[in-house]
């Protein structure tokens, strides 16, 4: 196909779904065969554009969910189904293995983690916006990295939450990674506040980089908290998820 | 209606530029603060991005896509910064 | 060549006749947001026309809402695609509002609270094209719609149609606007489909 590619300029790519794996009954996880993948780092995203056959298109921002090794064919999206959402129910509930879609990516420099940061680092995650910070915590581990990882997780409840399972076992082996859970519709229900940030974050004192992701007002809320309780706001780093796929 | 953040900038300037520029620092016009671009407030407007500085509001950058071509309004940004390679 | 996504409708788009080029019927009414939306007290509302030689006049809400108004039904046409039919306002007619302002000017930016403005020729605002309307349905105009009030240009794609209007400046040359100066079309007639610089 010939498409004229500007030296140095991001292209739309074709990739392959080529297997899936359900976390949540309304968030899947997405498969891709992208061919000349050049590697991602954790927390960066793709766009994915859609084409539908009266050729109207629409394109979303998806964070990677996997973390990279040269070794890696696939890159994960783990898509959250917004009921009235225009692509994501496409995404979760009607594309098939085997079916392609146009991809473009990796993108976004700002919101990743390079394991040459030396200090300890802080996920807060709310809701969907777990995927980019389990891109962190799996490329820490692919790594082999030592910096001590917290995540502190805020979903609705238990069954809302995203690789609870592969959390647990990654606690339960990696003495270096801890997750403290806050479940905001299952009794007692609690939102993040700076209690659960005070007691289950890094104190300031230890310089940790913090990445915040989450619903605007999550990560507007967690990031005051965080600069409240004297963390350096240069490093602390935050994506917001929008409520409109 | 919430704004998402400069992030999801970051696709559309990477099929504009060579570099990445969500983590050039931008320095506001309206109010003179700097920071990264990613860190921008973006409102995903129908009719195009709206980035606007979260210390004053004003709008810093502007996209908007027609079908065979892109608009960059930058003139809330009075300059970028961006790392160059290696640094 | 893109890739064909059988299954992916995106948004339920209905093509019917009579409408401008490229658009398609919605039965909803979109919010498009390019900042937070202002709300403005009652008491702090006012509009105001400068002209070209600074002449200003001015409003406040009770002023505003003591002038005849008009009920409108008229067809909306949104750049984004979307037209919206029989769409029913109240508002002041801008022919009420300019009555008694002197301007040579052939031009006008429309402002806003929050900062948006967007441009419309002197003519097109006359002879009842436009108003200020601040009722949708029946109901007070929602912050979201544009409350407490808000442009209506309906000839002209929607983006003209002002939320949140607070002023009205005469000008002798053409500006661009907001959503002009980053690439719109300087005039915006759906049915030329003028959707952007050069269209």
């Amino acid at each position: 196909m010939a498409r004229a590619a500007l030296p140095g300029r991001l292209t739309w790519r074709e990739a392959t779904v080529t297997g899936e794996r359900w976390e949540t009954p309304s968030a899947r996880t997405l498969i891709l065969d992208v061919p000349d993948w050049p590697g991602h780092l954790p927390g960066q995203h793709v766009d994915v554009r859609l084409t539908a056959p009266d050729g109207y298109r629409a394109q979303r921002s998806y964070s990677i969910a996997s973390g990279w090794s040269p070794t890696a064919k696939t890159v994960e999206l783990t898509v959250q189904r917004v009921a009235d959402g225009e692509v994501s129910p496409y995404l979760a509930d009607t594309i098939e293995v085997g079916e392609q879609l146009e991809l473009r990516g990796p993108v976004g420099g700002w919101f990743v983690w390079r394991e040459t940061q030396p200090a300890p680092v802080l996920l807060i995650a709310g809701g969907s916006g777990v995927v980019p910070l389990m891109a962190m915590i799996r490329a820490r581990a692919e790594a082999k990295a030592k910096q001590p990882f917290r995540l502190i997780y805020s979903v609705r409840t238990p069954a809302d939450a995203c690789y609870a399972d592969e959390l647990a076992r990654r606690v339960r082996d990696d003495p270096g990674l801890d997750v403290r859970w806050v479940y905001t519709r299952t009794p007692p229900a609690k939102r993040i506040d700076v209690a659960t940030i005070n007691s289950y974050g890094w104190p300031a004192d230890f310089t940790p980089d913090c990445y915040v992701c989450g619903p605007t007002t999550f990560v507007e809320t967690a990031a005051d908290i965080l600069v409240a309780l004297g963390h350096d706001p240069k490093r602390i780093r935050t994506e917001r998820f929008g409520g409109t796929s | 209606m919430n704004p998402l953040d400069g992030n999801a900038l970051a696709g559309d300037l990477r099929e504009l530029f060579a570099v990445d520029v969500t983590v050039a620092r931008y320095t506001c016009a309206g109010c003179g603060h700097a920071d990264a671009v990613a860190t921008l407030l973006l409102w995903g407007h129908g009719m195009g991005q709206v980035a606007r500085c979260p210390h004053c509001s004003d709008v810093v950058l502007r996209m908007v896509h027609a079908p065979d071509r892109v608009f960059l309004d930058l003139r809330g940004s009075v300059r970028l910064e961006l790392p160059l390679a290696g640094s | 060549m893109a890739i064909i996504s059988r299954g992916f409708g995106g948004r339920r788009r209905e093509s019917v006749d009579g409408l401008p080029p490229g658009q398609y019927l919605t039965h909803d009414f979109p919010v498009l947001s390019a900042g937070p939306t202002p709300r403005i007290p009652l008491d702090r509302w006012h509009f105001t026309i400068t002209t070209e030689t600074g002449q200003k006049t001015e409003w406040n809400w009770t002023e505003f809402l003591a002038l005849k108004s008009e009920d409108v039904t008229t067809d909306i046409h949104c750049v984004t695609k979307w037209s919206k039919l029989g769409t029913t306002w109240r508002g002041v007619s801008l022919d009420t509002l300019l009555e008694d302002v002197d301007t040579a000017a052939d031009y006008t930016m429309v402002h806003s609270f929050g900062g948006y403005t967007t441009n419309v020729p002197l003519e097109d605002l006359l002879d009842s094209k436009a108003w200020i309307a601040y009722k949708f349905d029946g109901e007070d105009l929602e912050p979201e719609h544009g409350g407490p009030a808000r442009m209506i240009v309906p000839h002209l794609y929607f983006w003209k149609s002002a939320k949140w209007v607070n002023g009205l400046t005469l000008m002798n040359e053409d500006e661009p606007g907001f959503w002009e100066a980053a690439g719109y079309h300087m005039y915006g007639d759906p049915w030329l489909e003028q959707r952007y610089q050069g269209d």
